[in-house]
């Protein structure tokens, strides 16, 4: 009985997190250089039309090529606007969220044929790792999962041996403290926080991407539904750290499933406090671990 | 151009369009943007005038269903004051998170937008629903609970008057008492605000993020009371958000955030009118937003480029 109801919800537990961890790995890297970039829910969006309008023209592949591309189209503005005139960080990352959302709804009531409405879009199913999704209870959860989320897998390790033991990285968190010292240095700030940030593009992309191609199988208006938002809140959360930043993802993502895990036991409490529990929960551990000890020091400036 | 000439009919082209469709939407963008650019002002990023908004017009909507009957003169004043607490409630919380538990406010306000999402699509499904229980909204307010319109046959109401005076009051604050002084000093920085002396940053902040979160509330207050005459889910197509350009434009003077507020009330009344007349998705206006808050960064940037260092602003 225990099994038949935490199997389903660690799988979808880990389904959730995935374009979660994605956006929130981008939004690492650019936090680290000292950019907030609150234009992620906007790139996300952008990455769900790019998803989708890419699939429906040559496939799954071509789709992930079109959600990343879009999701750094939004970024490069973002980074022009930040980096190159200066603007303030929070301000244009909210215009770049009403843009993307703007741009994206506009897309889809007039030209729904793009985005694949009423149509089937080419998505990538589950994969069973032969071996490893036959171990019991977390074997399904963790090792029958669409391609996106095994590419997590190699990304995080690979992100976290990146950030603390190469050059690049030590430049980046350097950025991120102290732009003038890593200008004496000899490091280039701004080149530095706009590859971060287009990275973070590219990432939030590529969370529109899985959004559509692994998991929704269709482009809605506004189906990015915050995740944006709550990436943020999940790299406060995980520290600044790429395993913290993923751990915080499955947390959210197990915040979410909770939804499917009481409405599968028949609970009478009204959904909507389901709907509400992720933001709760964030306020909740954001408020017990203390803000921003962790935080880079120049972080928004 | 058919939707152009949709555009300037539905904000401008007759006298109904403009006190009854431009006006009317002005109304929540004038409240909600002096509530963004109070806290803007005071270096808050609250950036939940959403939310606030939303249980402003939560707690309205209560006070409207669930009070016994009363006359009018008792029902709207008592709406506002729950409109107003509501919102100063919600901006209260992030308040506290941040002075107690050091959270930004730039990320807790956005997760309560989210909590208020939540709270008023189960409100209209639990507590407020209306009696038949079939659709997702309140019963429809008595008309005490109705506020007054200001002309025969528009449907301008009493909340623009509500607005307009905010906007004054908040105008002699900032820019004539001592209290306005701190407010734009912390607004400074906080360094700024302890040297000029007196000034606790942290207590003028939190009352200022309370002041701005009952300003917000109160808009929603106004858009139950004077728009809607019941509770909606879809009670804010994202009017907290359009705020923040309202209030940037106006450069966060109050008095500007008027005409500001205005000028975006006529860009969603057109815009409704393009969808209406010429097929045009009204989510558009959300382009043009975007992009005059864009050119007014980097207008203000390029501006600051411009004066000598040390120069004031």
């Amino acid at each position: 009985m225990i099994e038949l109801l935490l199997v389903p919800f660690l799988e979808a537990a880990v389904r959730t997190a995935t374009p979660l961890a994605f956006a929130a790995l981008g939004e690492l890297v650019a936090e680290r250089a000292g950019v907030i970039n609150l234009g992620l829910e906007g790139t996300i969006i952008a990455g769900c039309l790019g998803g989708a309008a890419g699939a429906l023209l040559g496939g799954p592949a071509l789709g992930f090529a079109g959600a990343a591309l879009a999701g750094m189209l939004i970024a490069s503005v973002f980074a022009l606007f930040v980096v190159r005139i200066g603007t303030d960080q929070i301000i244009t990352g909210t215009a770049l969220t009403l843009l993307g959302l703007g741009i994206t709804g506009t897309v889809f009531h007039v030209a729904p044929a793009v985005v694949g409405a009423g149509q089937v879009i080419p998505t990538t199913g589950p994969i069973a790792i032969p071996g490893l999704s036959a171990v019991p209870i977390l074997g399904t959860a963790l090792f029958r999962q669409p391609l996106a989320t095994y590419a997590l897998y190699l990304l995080v390790p690979a992100l976290a041996w990146w950030m603390g033991r190469t050059h690049a990285g030590l430049a980046l968190r350097a950025v991120g403290e102290s732009p003038e010292a890593a200008a004496a240095a000899g490091l280039s700030p701004r080149r530095i926080r706009t590859v971060a940030i287009l990275f973070s593009g590219l990432m939030g992309g590529l969370c529109g991407g899985t959004l559509v191609l692994a998991q929704v199988g269709a482009f809605n208006e506004g189906m990015s539904a915050g995740r944006g938002f709550i990436a943020i809140a999940i790299v406060v959360l995980g520290r600044w750290t790429p395993l913290g930043t993923a751990g915080a993802a499955l947390v959210f993502g197990g915040a979410f499933a909770l939804q499917y895990l009481f409405q599968s036991l028949g609970s009478s409490l009204p959904y909507q406090l389901f709907l509400a529990l992720p933001y709760v929960l964030t306020l909740v551990l954001l408020a017990a671990l203390r803000g921003r000890a962790a935080a880079p020091a120049r972080l928004g400036r | 151009m058919d939707i152009l000439v949709a555009f300037w009919d539905g904000a401008f082209g007759s006298t109904y369009a403009f006190w009854s469709a431009t006006l009317v939407r002005a109304t929540p963008l004038l409240l909600v943007g002096l509530a963004v650019a109070l806290a803007f002002r005071a270096g808050i990023l609250n950036i939940g005038a959403e939310g606030q908004l939303i249980l402003g017009a939560i707690a309205a909507a209560a006070v409207a269903l669930q009070l016994p009957p009363a006359p009018r003169v008792v029902m709207v004043p008592l709406m506002m004051l729950a409109g107003m607490a509501g919102g100063a409630v919600w901006a209260g919380i992030a308040a506290l998170l941040r002075r107690r538990f050091g959270v930004l406010e730039v990320i807790s306000t956005i997760m309560l937008n989210f909590v208020a999402l939540a709270a008023v699509s189960w409100m209209v499904r639990g507590p407020l629903q209306e009696p038949t229980r079939v659709y997702p909204m309140s019963e429809t307010f008595a008309a005490a609970a109705r506020w007054p319109f200001l002309i025969t046959g528009q449907r301008l109401h009493l909340g623009i008057v509500l607005g307009l005076l905010a906007a004054g009051a908040l105008w002699f604050v900032l820019a004539r008492t001592a209290v306005g002084f701190r407010i734009r000093a912390i607004g400074a920085g906080a360094r700024a605000a302890q040297s000029a002396g007196g000034v606790e940053p942290e207590r003028v902040a939190a009352r200022v993020f309370l002041a701005s979160g009952a300003l917000a509330g109160l808009a929603g207050a106004s858009e139950v009371g004077g728009v809607t005459w019941a509770l909606y889910e879809g009670i804010s197509p994202g009017h907290g958000y359009t705020a923040i350009a309202v209030a940037l434009l106006a450069r966060l003077d109050p008095r500007w955030v008027v005409v500001s507020a205005v000028f975006f009330g006529a860009l969603e009344a057109g815009g409704a009118s393009m969808q209406r007349e010429a097929g045009v998705p009204a989510v558009a206006v959300q382009i043009v937003t975007a992009t005059i808050l864009l050119s007014v960064l980097a207008i203000a940037q390029w501006r600051n480029a411009r004066r000598p260092v040390g120069a004031p602003e």
